[in-house]
């Protein structure tokens, strides 16, 4: 019987490793293992045996047994994973071809250059203030040292509506507002983003209607001095650390002392090439102390208060920054102009 | 303004400083200068000739044959300038002479006969035509009589001046004069002023007195009127220098009278004004306010019809001049003028600009009234044309001014404290700093101490407080000097507002939803203000409003939707062959029912899109889709529901939008916004393809906007699914069935999806199939089958019954 059993081995083993498909595998496995296979056959006759030999052939009936399965299963697994391989091989595709796009959007130019200054204003404790697109004469000009009849009123061509109300001509008269809302009491930080229109023919360089943000900080001792840094930590996270300030004595109705801020060129570093016109600075922006009029007018002690104001246009900062060469291009919305900035 | 650099060597010691090396001084001080010109470009071997003969070409008409004396020798030159004759000085290019424009000047024959060198005249010589005296405009320059032949022309000419041209604001009127930007030069580099002479002796003892009066009856507008009296000139050219100067200041020079003028106008920054005696025809000037209606004809010929605000000077029966804008050509002074009255006057300054404004008249004169004079230079600048008008036009002045005088001259005092300055500036500038700059700026002031007492000169008319003394202490000290510090005062987190930030993030949506950003004007045409209008934004009755003075007819009226000017992005967009456009743009539109504006309209922030062409765009899969009204819904809805807001759609007809495929948006009963495609007409006007748009009113929604939802807790009981198909008629709503689907389940359905929409094959004429998925859940417990089945016979009765609907088996 030992011998039966040791043949049975031999020749399953044979045919296991004869076979090349998972489905003759199967019939291997009932021909040796099944109800009616030789092994079963074989050790159906075990009844017969001596109880001496029963354990003996036993255990030599296990072990066939066992051999047969683990050869069994390993085939099986290897043809399973040829069967694999080569449905996943006729699966193959072409990965060159083109994904489905994913619709994208994204935003304006002008709006990624506010929200980056808005940003950075903010991590220096700004809040952002709003305000109205239709102004009063009184808050876009009277309240800021503009009187009617003022010569300076010539410096911005203003759209009227009525002798009273205007298009805004610049967002000063968010500060205004600010400044009458916080009762002449509280300092504060604040800027204030928004569109603002001018009488001007729309050019390269004009736009009758275009963007500002202006900042205002009013508190007590507040230094010129303080001005001068917090334009330098502007400058230096918007264009780069590598650029300078330099501050120019200005005029502005509602400031004085008044500055312009240049930055050096960034081409030049100061030298003077032709993109900064050879003077190596290029102008950023308006400012200053904020006038004793202007506080005045809003509630605030000019004995006990003082504060800082600039003022700049996100067009011009992206006009310098990316080299956009005509400020229309922000309001015509050509598709490839939207997207070239939707990452910038 | 202007600034010739050797005129202005008269009156500060520049020393070896550039002109650029200046320009820039000035600028960083705080007087921006734009541009640094050199009048002419540079040429060499120019000097002045003595024409000895001069006599006709033998071959050509045109040509003359002159012998130059040109000092060292005599050269034959051939001319053929019309205005060259025999005994005049002229200037001569030698040969080997460089003119501007690369010209070299080399022996040549002309016609046969040898010529050596070239008889300039200005142009040639590099000076802008536009400033040339009309007398040598066309021909060769002639020198005065007693130039010295040889000579170089260089020098004489001034050619070798720079010009810079400042760009004032409007405070700095003081530097609209050679005077005012001298003191500013001589306080940046700390130099003295050297002040112009203005000694004039008297020779005549004839009083003025005795040829005019002068009566103001206009003071407030006309404080000091002085008139001087000036007989026997004799109108000719100018001195050579003073038409140098001019010229580099661009204005033309005409003769020495109006010359003279001129020049102690840009030299004082004082306008003055001459008449010719006689031609005034009148011993007496009156100044009054115009009468409404009058009329004058102006020196340029032009008749103009004044204003009662406007100032007039007149000679007691009419209007001679229009004060302090121009002349009348009644009095002007002609070649045959031999008495002139000359008027040094203050004119307020407002009342100027009020008739430069009626009139459209602008002149060097009003710019300088406009902006404010000095009242201390008025006369002063009176006596120095009289001295000018005796050395130049050879003319006798008459003894005293006949004036009107009510002139305020006192100086401003200002307060400065030396502790104060530094707080303001944050610096640490001593008393001692503080004295030398105000001595550099020339003003005159008491020191105590750390306190000064300073007497602001009233060439300064812009400072007045201590905050302008600050500045001036502050940019003469120098700006690059003051410190970089950062604010130590107020602790306050910055931040956005909720709506801000909100503002943000339904951008952020609208951004990742496919769409771009897009930024177009708020001002709109005619035809463009009554479109596209919001039905809850008509509903406000909003009234056009309208610029009083638009630039363009295209950007006249405050928009009262984005759509139109958006749609006007799309069109730029397809005719520039980019067809597939998804764009969005949030904004205010601006809203009163005021048909004149007495307040500001309310300002609405709304959210606008338009999109038109493929929307999905994925064409080897076969995958190619034109945007339609549900992918533009999705995109609405999707908002919505990021703001956690419930919004229902209802068909609606609207102007300018296709009728059946538009629905307007509702939030708590009320109106919203609307949604859908254009009316086609509108497209074909457009000249767009299907274009699918919506308009939200976003400052609605952001009120809505729950910021912090409070918790509702996660179901832990399992949920069924039950689907039913309707039969209904072909004209119910989806949306409605859904609505009375959800009344009737809650609180069990959960949510109610369409998910097959039928109509045709064995559907009947008529009717459609729509069917509905319905997820039942309760919150405390798992659902037994019953209880869904009893729900679920409510809603078919229910639906049975509303809409006359039948389960499709």
């Amino acid at each position: 019987m030992k011998e039966q059993l040791q043949a049975i081995q031999v020749e399953a083993l044979e045919k296991i490793a004869g076979t090349d498909e998972i489905k003759a595998l199967q019939e291997i496995r009932v021909a040796y293992l099944g109800k009616k296979g030789s092994l079963t056959g074989v050790l159906k006759g075990m009844g017969k045996l001596s109880k001496e030999e029963r354990p003996v052939i036993g255990e030599i009936a296990n072990k066939v047994r066992d051999a047969i399965t683990t050869a069994l299963d390993a085939k099986n697994e290897k043809l399973e994973q040829i069967a694999l391989e080569k449905q996943l091989e006729a699966e193959a595709i072409d990965v060159t071809l083109p994904g489905k796009p994913v619709k994208q959007g994204g935003p304006h130019l002008l709006t990624s250059i506010v929200e980056e200054i808005e940003d950075l204003f903010i991590g220096m404790g700004y809040e952002v203030r709003e305000g109205p697109e239709v102004e009063t004469d009184y808050f876009n000009f009277e309240a800021l040292n503009l009187p009617k009849n003022h010569p300076a009123r010539d410096m911005q061509d203003t759209f009227y509506i009525t002798n009273e109300l205007l298009m805004r001509t610049h967002t000063s008269p968010v500060q205004a507002r600010t400044m009458k809302e916080y009762k002449g009491e509280k300092a504060f930080k604040m800027i204030c983003p928004g569109k603002v229109y001018r009488r001007d023919n729309d050019d390269a360089t004009h736009s009758h209607q275009f963007t500002q943000i202006e900042g205002l900080y009013v508190d007590k001792n507040v230094r010129m001095s303080d001005l001068k840094g917090t334009l330098d930590v502007f400058a230096k996270k918007m264009f780069g650390e590598d650029r300078e300030i330099r501050l120019r004595p200005s005029f502005f109705p509602f400031t004085e002392p008044s500055v312009e801020m240049d930055i050096s060129c960034k081409v030049c570093h100061g030298e003077g090439c032709s993109v900064c016109k050879g003077t190596g600075w290029i102008e950023i922006l308006g400012g200053g102390m904020v006038h004793p009029r202007v506080l005045e007018m809003a509630g605030y002690d000019p004995r006990e208060y003082s504060g800082f104001a600039f003022g700049m246009g996100p067009e011009r900062i992206a006009m310098l920054k990316y080299g956009v060469n005509d400020i229309r291009a922000f309001y015509t919305n050509d598709k490839r102009f939207l997207k070239q900035y939707h990452q910038a | 303004m202007l600034v010739s650099y050797n005129w202005l060597k008269n009156y500060v010691d520049l020393g070896e400083i550039t002109p650029e090396q200046l320009a820039e001084k000035i600028t960083k001080s705080g007087i921006e200068v734009d541009h640094v010109t050199y009048i002419a470009a540079k040429s060499t071997n120019v000097v002045v000739g003595y024409v000895a003969s001069c006599e006709k070409h033998p071959d050509a008409d045109k040509l003359n044959l002159c012998q130059v004396d040109v000092g060292e020798e005599t050269l034959q030159i051939v001319c053929g300038a019309p205005n060259v004759a025999k005994g005049q000085k002229v200037a001569v290019a030698l040969p080997g002479a460089k003119l501007p424009g690369d010209i070299k000047i080399k022996k040549v024959k002309l016609r046969g006969i040898e010529s050596n060198g070239m008889i300039c005249s200005l142009k040639e010589l590099g000076l802008d035509p536009e400033y040339i005296p009309a007398d040598v405009a066309d021909g060769i320059f002639i020198f005065p009589e007693d130039t010295v032949a040889g000579e170089s022309v260089t020098s004489l000419l001034n050619l070798d001046d720079a010009v810079l041209e400042l760009d004032l604001t409007p405070n700095r009127a003081d530097a609209l004069s050679m005077l005012g930007v001298a003191y500013e030069v001589a306080a940046i580099l700390d130099k003295p002023i050297i002040l112009p002479d203005e000694s004039l002796k008297i020779e005549s003892k004839k009083s003025a007195h005795d040829f005019i009066k002068v009566e103001v009856e206009a003071e407030d507008l006309n404080p000091y009127y002085g008139a001087f009296i000036i007989k026997d000139v004799e109108i000719k050219a100018s001195p050579l220098w003073m038409r140098n100067y001019l010229m580099a200041a661009g204005i033309r020079p005409i003769n020495n009278v109006v010359d003279i003028t001129n020049y102690v106008l840009l030299e004082y920054g004082q306008p003055l004004h001459a008449f010719d005696y006689d031609r005034f025809a009148s011993d007496k000037i009156v100044v009054r306010r115009a009468v409404d209606g009058e009329k004058i004809t102006t020196l340029d010929n032009q008749e103009r019809t004044l204003g009662a605000d406007t100032l007039v000077i007149t000679n007691g029966k009419e209007a001679t001049a229009i004060a302090g804008v121009m002349g009348g050509a009644n009095s002007e002074v002609m070649n045959e003028t031999k008495t002139i009255l000359l008027e040094a006057a203050y004119f307020n300054g407002a009342s100027i600009r009020n008739t430069v404004k009626a009139t459209g008249l602008r002149s060097e004169a009003s710019t300088r009234y406009e902006k404010g004079i000095d009242p201390n230079r008025v006369k002063r600048a009176g006596i120095r044309a009289c001295q000018l008008l005796k050395q130049y036009a050879g003319g006798t002045v008459l003894a005293d001014v006949v004036e009107y005088d009510a002139l305020d001259r006192s100086e401003k005092i200002v307060e400065v404290n030396t502790a104060r300055v530094n707080e303001r500036l944050g610096t640490e500038i001593d008393a001692s700093t503080i004295a030398a700059i105000l001595k550099r700026l020339d003003f005159t002031f008491e020191q105590a101490g750390n306190d000064f007492t300073v007497h602001v000169p009233t060439r300064r008319g812009d400072i007045t407080i201590f905050e302008d003394m600050l500045e001036e202490i502050a940019r003469i000290y120098g700006y690059d000097h003051l410190p970089f510090t950062l604010p130590v005062g107020v602790a306050q987190s910055g931040g956005l507002t909720g709506r801000q930030a909100l503002k943000r993030q339904v951008k952020n949506y609208l951004q990742s939803a496919g769409l771009m950003e897009t930024m177009t004007y708020s001002l709109t045409s005619e035809a463009d203000i009554t479109k596209l209008i919001s039905p809850e934004v008509r509903e406000q009755n909003p009234q056009a409003i309208a610029l009083a003075l638009p630039m363009t007819e295209d950007h006249k009226y405050l928009r009262l939707s984005i759509l139109p000017e958006l749609l006007h992005s799309l069109t730029y967009n397809q005719a520039r062959n980019q067809a597939n456009l998804a764009f969005y743009e949030v904004g205010n539109v601006f809203i009163s029912d005021e048909e004149t504006l007495t307040k500001q309209p309310t300002e609405l922030l709304r959210a606008s899109g338009a999109v038109t062409g493929k929307w999905v765009e994925h064409p080897w899969q076969q995958e190619v889709k034109d945007v339609d009204f549900f992918v533009v819904k999705g995109i609405v809805e999707g908002l919505f529901d990021f703001l956690k807001i419930p919004v229902t759609f209802s068909p609606v007809k609207l102007a300018d939008m296709h009728p059946g495929r538009t629905a307007s948006l509702e939030v708590d009963g009320n109106m919203v916004g609307f949604i859908g495609q254009l009316h086609p007409s509108l497209e074909k006007e457009l000249d767009l393809k299907a274009t699918y748009v919506f308009d939200i009113n976003l400052d609605v929604l952001i009120k809505k906007y729950d910021a912090a939802p409070s918790f509702t807790s996660i179901p832990k009981y399992p949920s069924i699914e039950r689907d039913i198909a309707f039969i209904l008629d072909e004209h119910v709503h989806a949306g409605d069935v859904q609505t009375l689907i959800k009344e009737v389940g809650a609180p069990l359905v959960k949510q109610v999806e369409i998910f097959d929409v039928y109509q045709g094959g064995n559907v009947e004429d008529g009717k459609k199939s729509i069917a509905y998925s319905l997820l039942y859940q309760h919150p405390d417990k798992t659902l037994k089958d019953d209880e869904v089945e009893a729900s679920y016979q409510e809603i078919v009765e229910a639906v049975n019954k509303a809409f006359d609907a039948y389960v499709r088996s």
